[in-house]
């Protein structure tokens, strides 16, 4: 276990440095000049040239990348060109709302998906099981900017049930959490759906039915004990991916969340917020896929790690 | 759509058992089209692919205005758009241009990065993927953790940067989404390869002498094109909907050109007051990302009788 748990964290490491390196190369690839539009479009070549220096933007490649490898591994993510303070800061105060974000989407996603996958399982085949899946694949299909827009016109706006955007009390939640709920929902639905048949097929619910369980019991307490491992994975992969910002939703709701954050630095080419975000993203991407896999052991006894 | 049924109905398709069965008296099997067929879901699906490239195809002589031309008739006195009326179908957007006419050039676009992107995240993924698979060893190492790394990439963060930076038109935005998407292809064509080389007939290939790039080309491809169908298939509404969210977000394809993610940023200041603007576009992807998938979702059953259900 132990061993295995050095292995995992060591590939955690190799492809978070993989990342930065990526990151920081297209940065530098890219036709954007930083010195340039901190300057401002009407300052001398000379202030452009200084500002430059100051940032160490004339030293070689591989020296800027040292030191930013440096800073990084550090837990100093540089300081915003826009904003002039922080990145590390930066990424701090936009961290409560993206967790609340991130828990509320992924109940959502559980509370709209398990139920219809299992339900689908159970009357495989009949048009129940046909209407839930062609509803999971709608939800999959929708984009979700357009689905946030009219939750929020008619919910928020033609109802007045919900606040129409903003961030603040667990209503302002509730409409941006359903959104990335509906798409993700499809998803653990199909999911759900296929494991259940699977395991419903197996001997030991033939055994449990044999022997009198009541169906309700005998899917609610064995089967899904059972079916429960792929959810589990998806759990871990949405952990990542909205810790470093859901860019479309937050947007859409005006949620001061990481996406915002890095949709507002994108706009202006704040490189240092941008490649910061990303390898926060990354950080939360690889530690969900890795917190999945340390639970499997824990949820089914049969599985052990070398 | 009739060469589905060749494909794998080729004699080094996956059914090579069957040679030792008298041939004459065996009824055909079900082929995959015919498969298809029965799968009214699948079905659906198809005809809304053909509707909407109907759509795209047809824009310039089905579509009833120009879809940049301002009418001063297209907004009312006090400048607002019109809803659907009887001269501009589906109403009108900020601008008084005709939101049918616009949403049908849309369908253009949509489709083009559609097809462009993922016809080059295929390539992409199938060659380094097949590759990594067949020749294993160090280079499956290294493929494997490039994949890791690739798909911890936040993708959607990457693609809004790369088309913010780069000024993109629609074949920078289908370059960026194809850079992105390559890696989830791969890895299946990978794992694919790596069970596909182990077979005795590319062994039997190789010890008579066959050529590595014409056993790749001529023996091993065809065993992956039912596989690079179904994703190529599923991988157009993903596609459709990544092009959707950077249109939406003002980084995709340029103004004027109309995109459904596009008319949908455009509105989005005025949605309170003409929510058609953003529905019309919002059901136009919807509809066309559903149908790759249900189309998908049903040759993946028609090619793999066994994953029939799960």
């Amino acid at each position: 276990m132990v061993t295995y748990l050095l292995v995992r964290l060591g590939q955690a490491l190799l492809v978070l440095f993989g990342i930065v390196l990526m990151t920081f190369l297209l940065a530098f690839i890219l036709p954007a000049d930083p010195a340039r539009m901190i300057a401002g479009q009407s300052a001398t070549a000379e202030t452009v040239q200084r500002i430059r220096h100051e940032l160490g933007l004339d030293q070689p490649l591989a020296v800027q990348f040292s030191r930013y490898l440096g800073q990084v591994a550090r837990g100093n993510l540089g300081r915003s060109y826009a904003q002039k303070v922080d990145v590390a800061a930066l990424l701090r105060s936009r961290f409560p709302a993206t967790v609340e974000l991130m828990v509320a989407g992924i109940v959502f996603e559980l509370l709209i998906g398990l139920p219809a996958g299992i339900l689908a399982a159970v009357r495989r085949d009949t048009w129940l099981d046909r209407g839930v899946m062609v509803g999971a694949f709608l939800g999959v299909s929708a984009p979700q900017f357009a689905v946030g827009l009219l939750l929020l016109y008619l919910v928020a706006f033609r109802l007045s049930l919900l606040p129409l955007g903003g961030y603040g009390s667990l209503a302002h939640l509730i409409l941006p959490a359903l959104t990335l709920g509906i798409a993700g929902g499809g998803w653990y639905a199909r999911v759900m759906r296929s494991t259940m048949v699977e395991v419903l097929g197996q001997d030991f619910v033939r055994t449990a039915r044999a022997k009198g369980l009541p169906p309700a019991q005998v899917v609610g307490r064995h089967a899904l004990k059972n079916a429960v491992l792929p959810i589990v994975t998806m759990v871990g992969l949405d952990f990542g991916t909205f810790m470093g910002g859901v860019v479309v939703v937050e947007s859409v709701f005006g949620w001061p969340g990481i996406g915002q954050l890095a949709w507002q630095a994108i706009q202006i080419v704040d490189i240092p917020v941008i490649l910061g975000v990303v390898i926060f993203s990354a950080l939360a991407i690889v530690t969900g896929n890795l917190l999945a896999d340390l639970t499997y052991p824990w949820l089914d006894p049969k599985i052990r790690y070398q | 759509m009739e060469r589905f049924g060749k494909i794998t109905g080729e004699p080094a398709g996956p059914r090579e058992t069957q040679v030792t069965q008298p041939m004459e008296k065996q009824p055909n099997p079900p082929q995959p089209w015919d498969r298809l067929k029965r799968n009214p879901v699948a079905m659906a699906g198809l005809l809304i692919v053909g509707v909407v490239v109907l759509a795209a195809v047809l824009a310039p002589w089905a579509a009833p205005y120009d879809p940049v031309e301002q009418f001063p008739e297209g907004l009312s006195s006090e400048g607002r758009p019109f809803g659907p009326t009887a001269r501009f179908w589906l109403g009108t957007d900020l601008l008084g241009r005709d939101l049918f006419s616009r949403l049908l050039y849309g369908a253009r676009v949509s489709l083009l990065v559609g097809v462009v992107a993922n016809g080059a995240a295929l390539a992409i993924g199938t060659l380094l993927g097949g590759m990594a698979g067949y020749f294993k060893g160090w280079a499956g190492s290294v493929f494997m953790r490039f994949t890791d790394m690739m798909m911890a990439f936040p993708a959607l963060l990457l693609a809004i940067a790369l088309s913010a930076i780069l000024r993109p038109s629609l074949w920078i935005v289908a370059l960026v989404i194809a850079l992105v998407n390559w890696v989830w292809i791969a890895r299946v064509v990978y794992s694919q390869m790596l069970a596909l080389s182990a077979r005795e007939f590319v062994e039997a290939a190789r010890a008579i002498g066959v050529p590595t790039g014409r056993l790749l080309a001529r023996h091993l491809l065809p065993h992956l094109l039912p596989t690079l169908l179904v994703w190529g298939t599923l991988g157009i509404s993903t596609t459709v909907l990544f092009e959707a969210a950077l249109s939406f977000l003002g980084v995709g394809v340029r103004p004027p050109t109309p995109s459904w993610g596009g008319i949908i940023n455009e509105s989005q200041s005025y949605f309170l007051d003409a929510p058609w603007l953003v529905a019309a576009p919002g059901m136009a992807i919807l509809l066309t990302s559903l149908a790759f998938n249900l189309v998908g979702d049903g040759l993946r059953d028609a090619l793999d009788p066994q994953m029939r259900g799960r």
